[in-house]
């Protein structure tokens, strides 16, 4: 009983991070109708950017955290100008290459800089396990929790309250009518590469010292924060949420109880179950353009 | 005019083709050789996945993993259970042909960036099923033994004699394609790229085409894993995993997507750029992704196309600068 506990606890936390790449990926495709193949690679530069910050320039934690955010928004900043902007009205397929181009780049020169060897990140509060419900939880995990929390009440505010918000949230239900009012459509995308890159840099950064990041962990976080983002069609935060905390704990689950070795398998499964499930939605989405 | 032009100048540059690959082996230092057999086997590949992506319009992220499939069946078959390595090839394609026709069915509900993670997925997932079923495959350590292909008493045991067989392969294929592109088959898959629905209304079957093209890429990618594992007679399953399906849309986009013959040209610069950029390490990734942005960017027809248009647009301005 402890064990399952432990493991749902552990899949939760896992699941957060996944909940955290998914609304990057709802944003960007919401506002831009692209899926960003680069979004693991984010979450991959967070973790290493905050490794750097800590060990070799020795800022604080706090500073070292709102630092890689930052660096991180600017390159999918870059990316959006540089790579999608010009191909804005290329067909899916090109901009399918066009984002995995820019994965496998950030990839290649993340292993050049940094090497092949996952980095050590210290837990942000010791690494005293804590004890809850018969298990026993790395307190980091605590940390991921909150995060989540924190950014979901952030994007919540952000989404309802705030201008620029309304102007995303419009150019989201429709672009030419958000631009007939007067809402500079070219800048939302930016906005929403922005500000999906810092959110993946965010989770980079509070899971770090739980997985251990290396170069080439983009690829599978990428994954299964898309399968989460399926899970919710795309459009829904809340699902997506809800899709990356389910596929945390059965992926969790799965590992612990049946083989670790198929665990990755096990989420790629549920990949093609949600994407076939969902595929009238994904039309009726599609066919709104 | 123009037509019967390039018509001629076609025939030219394809008897050229072969003639440089008949007397190539004689010409060149043996490493050379067994690059240009690498070349030809990756050719096989990338010239499913331009007609499956460049003139159907339909993406791949998981094409290695027919490539492995198809790798796999004909080591074990012929290594394991002692299979006569042509026949083994033959039930290599069926099967991996099989497999291709299976998944299309629910993967091609889907369309664009959904169809495009669900190949990574199904690619991923065989990859992680190449290295587990360690009992069939020999898990990440591999499977060694596989036996040389022969006709008669002809080995094919070297190099040199290897590169024929490979080359003559590729060259019938591209003749197929070719083919097949120029058909009314070929007609439909471009219609299909542009628009898919406009393409349904004047009745053309458009999932049976999606399907048809996918399961002859497959067994293109079964037919070169065959000849990959009996050209190294090993295999493992470290060279089907997801960096080696990007790798392909790299030689297709270089060479031109929706060009059959370009195949040739960006599977061999991209291996040619490879090579020399190994020694500095995993350079070759960082220029990949550069050429995937910039290609896909600014020259979507491919490099060869691409700077041929440019080219000619940069005469034609000094053409008009001159009068």
């Amino acid at each position: 009983m402890g064990t399952v506990v432990e493991l749902c606890l552990y899949g939760v936390s896992l699941g957060a991070i996944y909940a955290i790449i998914a609304l990057g990926f709802t944003i960007i495709h919401s506002v831009t109708r692209i899926i960003n193949f680069a979004q693991g690679e984010f979450v991959m530069l967070g973790g290493m950017l905050a490794f750097v910050l800590l060990s070799s320039a020795h800022l604080p934690l706090a500073v070292a955290f709102v630092l890689a955010v930052v660096m991180v928004a600017l390159i999918g900043l870059m990316l959006e100008r540089l790579a999608i902007r010009p191909a804005r009205n290329a067909p899916v397929v090109s901009l399918i290459i066009i984002t995995i181009g820019a994965s496998i780049f950030i990839r290649g020169i993340a292993g050049k800089v940094w090497g092949k060897d996952p980095v050590v990140i210290p837990a942000f509060t010791g690494e005293e396990p804590v004890s809850f419900l018969g298990a026993s939880l790395n307190p980091q995990s605590f940390w991921v929790l909150g995060t989540t929390l924190a950014v979901m009440v952030l994007l919540h505010l952000f989404f309802s309250y705030t201008m620029l918000g309304k102007a995303l949230r419009a150019c989201a239900s429709n672009r030419k009518a958000a631009s007939l009012v007067g809402i500079n459509v070219g800048t939302m995308s930016l906005i929403a590469f922005s500000l999906s890159a810092a959110l993946g840099a965010t989770a980079g950064i509070v899971v770090a010292p739980i997985t251990f990041p290396s170069y080439s962990v983009g690829v599978m976080l990428g994954l299964k924060g898309f399968v989460a983002a399926a899970l919710g069609g795309f459009t829904s935060l809340v699902l997506a949420v809800v899709g990356g905390l389910g596929l945390g704990v059965v992926e969790s689950l799965a590992a612990g109880l049946i083989s670790s070795a198929y665990k990755d398998a096990i989420a790629l499964a549920i990949l093609f179950v949600v994407l076939l499930v969902q595929v009238r939605r994904f039309r009726e989405v599609g066919e709104e353009e | 005019m123009r037509r019967r032009l390039l018509g001629s100048l076609k025939v030219w540059a394809l008897s050229a083709l072969v003639v440089a690959v008949a007397l190539v082996p004689f010409v060149v230092n043996p490493y050379y050789t067994s690059l240009l057999i690498v070349i030809g086997i990756h050719t096989l590949l990338t010239v499913g996945l331009c007609l499956l992506m460049g003139y159907t319009g339909q993406v791949s992220l998981g094409h290695a993993a027919f490539y492995g499939t198809g790798a796999f069946f004909s080591a074990i078959l012929s290594a394991s259970h002692g299979v006569n390595p042509w026949l083994a090839m033959f039930i290599a394609a069926v099967a991996t042909g099989g497999m291709a026709y299976l998944v299309s069915f629910p993967i091609f509900q889907l369309r664009g960036n959904y169809l495009a993670m669900a190949t990574l997925g199904f690619g991923i997932i065989l990859w992680v099923a190449f290295r587990e079923l360690d009992q069939f495959t020999g898990g990440p350590s591999g499977l060694s033994g596989v036996p040389y292909l022969s006709i008669g008493g002809l080995v094919f045991n070297t190099d040199f004699k290897y590169y024929y067989l490979v080359w003559i392969a590729v060259l019938g294929i591209l003749f197929i394609s070719q083919n097949i592109v120029n058909s009314r088959t070929g007609r439909a898959m471009r219609s299909i790229r542009s628009n898919e629905d406009a393409a349904r209304s004047v009745g053309i079957g458009v999932s049976g085409f999606k399907v048809k093209v996918f399961v002859l890429a497959a067994v293109y990618a079964s037919l070169a894993g065959s000849l990959y594992v009996h050209y190294l007679t090993f295999v493992s399953p470290q060279p089907f995993g997801f960096l080696f399906s990007v790798r392909l849309i790299v030689m297709a986009v270089v060479g031109g997507l929706a060009s059959i013959w370009g195949a040739i040209f960006g599977t061999t610069a991209v291996t040619f750029m490879s090579e020399s950029l190994h020694r500095f390490g995993e350079l070759d990734i960082i220029l990949f992704g550069f050429l995937l942005m910039v290609v896909m960017v600014f020259l979507p027809q491919g490099l060869t196309r691409g700077l041929m248009d440019l080219y000619e647009r940069v005469r034609a301005r000094a053409r008009g600068a001159g009068r």
